[in-house]
């Protein structure tokens, strides 16, 4: 694996960029329903067509995140899935699909670690980045600087409420892709978006080429479908999470997400040009 | 050294800053912006001034407790914040917060609450304001300060119960910033203490400075008025404490002590004591002292009282820690109720249980202090608390 995190991601972006589609990144906590059953989960995932996936490390004040992702990363902490667990959770991922991996989490367990040995962990797990959901791009200097030291990349949000002066901020902090907010609120499903994603697509397309992923709120093929078309890519958490928490066993937790995940690529990988 | 604002990042040396989602950067800088416009504005002053003097009830008396202070050998004063209008310092800040909240035109206000005092004060000043109200209180803290829930109910304030984690104020902290995250267009959240992202910590110890500068008139050397020689506060998030300690903060000759709460005792990890127990890391948008596990999820406080019990502080207390200019120490919830006993026996105030543990502190260091002139912030009244004082003592 001679090939740098950040430039993986590069090439994922840049691929798709290529065949004129969008990428779908799922995303799911570490270690739901257990350690061994979540990486089965990633692999039925990645079978089913998904370009790469969020690896979520539980934290019990999630701010960023409503019910369902605060139930599985408290069901997580309750079984042992500290950092080093879920780390091992992301080795095994990339082990076992080959495809890029982003570790999700908030900011005191990367502090708590010491900001440069989580990301030297992180990519020593393979992972090709990182996203800090409580981390605004004033704040994001040492945590960027920690990452290219570790030849990973890091992800910064942009939200609806975002303004130029801080739009700007953000993008010249140099993040691997920017993460835009599709939804003003906490992840969860919702029957619309009420955002306009096509408006915040093109005031960041106005200043930059950064890769652009949708995330937040979006649940449905159809919903994943109006994002890729102005996106680079989309990410799906809650929905994902809820059949997890929500199945009788990780067999049929497997069965559902291969499903909804071959929906979910046929509707975000269609050409959007 | 004392700052008289924290730096551009909002940070008081190597604390405080805006660790908040995306989504809400944007209000917090419009929220700072507002901030300083009102508080550079006469009519702004004007406006707080008059609500102050006329609604609350401030300035809040000193009492020479005379009684107790013969008992203890030394020269107690009380700062009488329990006096003020809903009976706790919170409404200092909840009246300018909801003030600044018109002007900034949003028609609705978020709170959580611990004690529920703030929640009261918070309801209150949207009473006062025609201002839609929800606050966030931790299902635990409903069951023991059952009074304040009504009260909030009865200002026509919705109480939503928070159930995640312990139920107690962090978790109700964390409700309301969901909320918040998703209602920011048109909802200001009016955090109850010094803590948050920026501007909070900073805007809210500008609302609560307001006691400490009233008790420098009122004890100020002048014939029968001593200057303190000591000034205890308890500290939950810490705004009654700020609020008390920042006038005098730095000055030679006064002592500046901050109670924390022991809960069980601090050797039995159940506690709240974040400045005396807890290490440096991120809580609720600040950088600051906060109870952790060696993985960096946050832990859970204990406190009989619930103002005292959480896991975190204001981040200008951790900066007055590391610099020392306020000590910080902690009570046993045995010995807060013991002090809330004695001073409702010896001068006929029931003291809010957050206040006992600043008394219990000095009834502790009574012989230490001899003579000494001691000022107390007594932050609120114990009505709140006298049910759950019952059921559990007697
Ligand atoms: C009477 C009283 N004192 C103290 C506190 C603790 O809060 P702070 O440390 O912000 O003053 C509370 C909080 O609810 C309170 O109600």
């Amino acid at each position: 694996m001679s090939e740098s995190g950040i430039d993986r991601l590069a090439s994922l972006f840049a691929e798709a960029r290529a065949e004129g589609r969008a990428v779908l990144l799922p995303y799911l906590t570490a270690g739901i329903p257990s350690v061994d059953a979540s990486v089965e989960l990633f692999k039925a995932m990645a079978d089913a067509g998904a370009d790469g996936f969020e690896v979520g490390i539980p934290y019990a004040d999630p701010l960023m995140d409503g019910p369902v992702i605060m139930e599985a990363g408290e069901t997580a902490l309750a079984r042992g899935v500290t950092v080093a667990v879920a780390l091992e959770v992301v080795m095994r991922v990339v082990e076992a699909t080959g495809k890029p991996v982003l570790a999700m989490t908030y900011v005191n367990p990367v502090l708590r670690r010491g900001i440069d040995t989580f990301f030297g962990e992180v990519a020593a797990a393979g992972a090709c980045g990182v996203i800090i959901a409580d981390l605004p791009a004033d704040e994001a200097e040492p945590f960027t600087d920690a990452a290219r030291a570790a030849g990973i990349g890091l992800v910064l949000f942009v939200a609806p409420t975002t303004d130029d002066e801080r739009l700007k901020t953000i993008l010249e902090a140099d993040p691997a892709f920017v993460y835009a907010v599709a939804e003003v609120g906490v992840t969860g499903e919702r029957d619309t978006t009420s955002v306009n994603s096509a408006t915040l697509a093109a005031r960041i397309r106005e200043r930059s080429n950064v890769p652009i992923v949708f995330g937040v709120g979006i649940s449905t093929p159809a919903q994943a479908r109006a994002a890729a078309r102005h996106g680079d890519g989309v990410i799906v958490g809650t929905a994902i999470v809820r059949k997890v928490l929500e199945a009788s066993s990780a067999d049929v937790a497997a069965e559902q997400l291969s499903a909804f995940v071959r929906a979910l690529c046929a509707s975000v990988h269609s050409n959007n040009a | 050294m004392r700052l008289e604002q924290p730096d551009g990042r909002g940070r008081f040396g190597a604390y405080g800053g805006a660790f908040a989602p995306e989504t809400l950067m944007p209000a917090l800088a419009e929220l700072e912006s507002a901030f300083v416009d009102a508080w550079a504005d006469p009519a702004f002053h004007r406006d707080l001034e008059r609500l102050l003097t006329t609604y609350v009830g401030r300035p809040t008396p000193v009492y020479h407790a005379e009684r107790l202070s013969e008992e203890l050998g030394l020269h107690l004063y009380l700062k009488r914040e329990d006096l003020a209008h809903t009976g706790a310092h919170k409404i200092n800040n909840t009246i300018a917060q909801v003030l600044l909240t018109t002007r900034m035109g949003k028609p609705r206000v978020i709170a959580e609450t611990g004690a529920g005092q703030h929640g009261v004060a918070t309801a209150t000043a949207c009473a006062l304001f025609g201002l839609d109200c929800v606050v966030y209180m931790g299902e635990k803290d409903i069951e023991r300060q059952a009074l304040n829930v009504y009260r909030m109910r009865l200002l026509g304030a919705e109480v939503i119960p928070v159930t995640s984690g312990a139920g107690t104020l962090k978790d109700a902290v964390s409700a309301a910033l969901r909320d918040w995250v998703a209602s920011v267009g048109d909802t200001h959240y009016v955090i109850g203490s010094v803590v948050g992202p920026h501007p909070f910590p900073w805007m809210v110890r500008e609302f609560q400075k307001v006691i400490g500068e009233e008790l420098r008139n009122q004890l100020d050397g002048s014939p029968g008025s001593p200057t303190p020689d000591i000034i205890v506060a308890p500290v939950g998030g810490g705004s009654n404490a700020m609020g008390i300690f920042y006038p005098y903060a730095g000055d030679e000759g006064v002592r500046l002590v901050g109670v924390e709460a022991a809960g069980f005792g601090i050797r039995t990890g159940k506690h709240g004591a974040s400045l005396g127990e807890g290490s440096p890391g991120v809580l609720h948008g600040a950088m600051t002292y906060l109870l952790q596990d060696r993985h960096g999820q946050v832990l859970e406080a204990h406190s009989i009282s619930a103002g005292l019990d959480y896991p975190g502080v204001g981040p200008e207390h951790a900066y007055f820690k590391d610099e020392g200019l306020v000590e910080y120490a902690s009570v046993t919830d045995d010995d807060a109720v013991v002090a809330f006993h004695r001073l409702s026996r010896t001068e006929g105030i029931i003291p809010a249980l957050e206040s006992a543990h600043g008394l219990a502190w000095i009834v502790e260091h009574a012989a230490e202090l001899s003579g000494a002139t001691v000022v107390l912030n007594l932050s609120g009244r114990g009505d709140k608390d006298v049910q759950q004082v019952a059921a559990m003592y007697d």
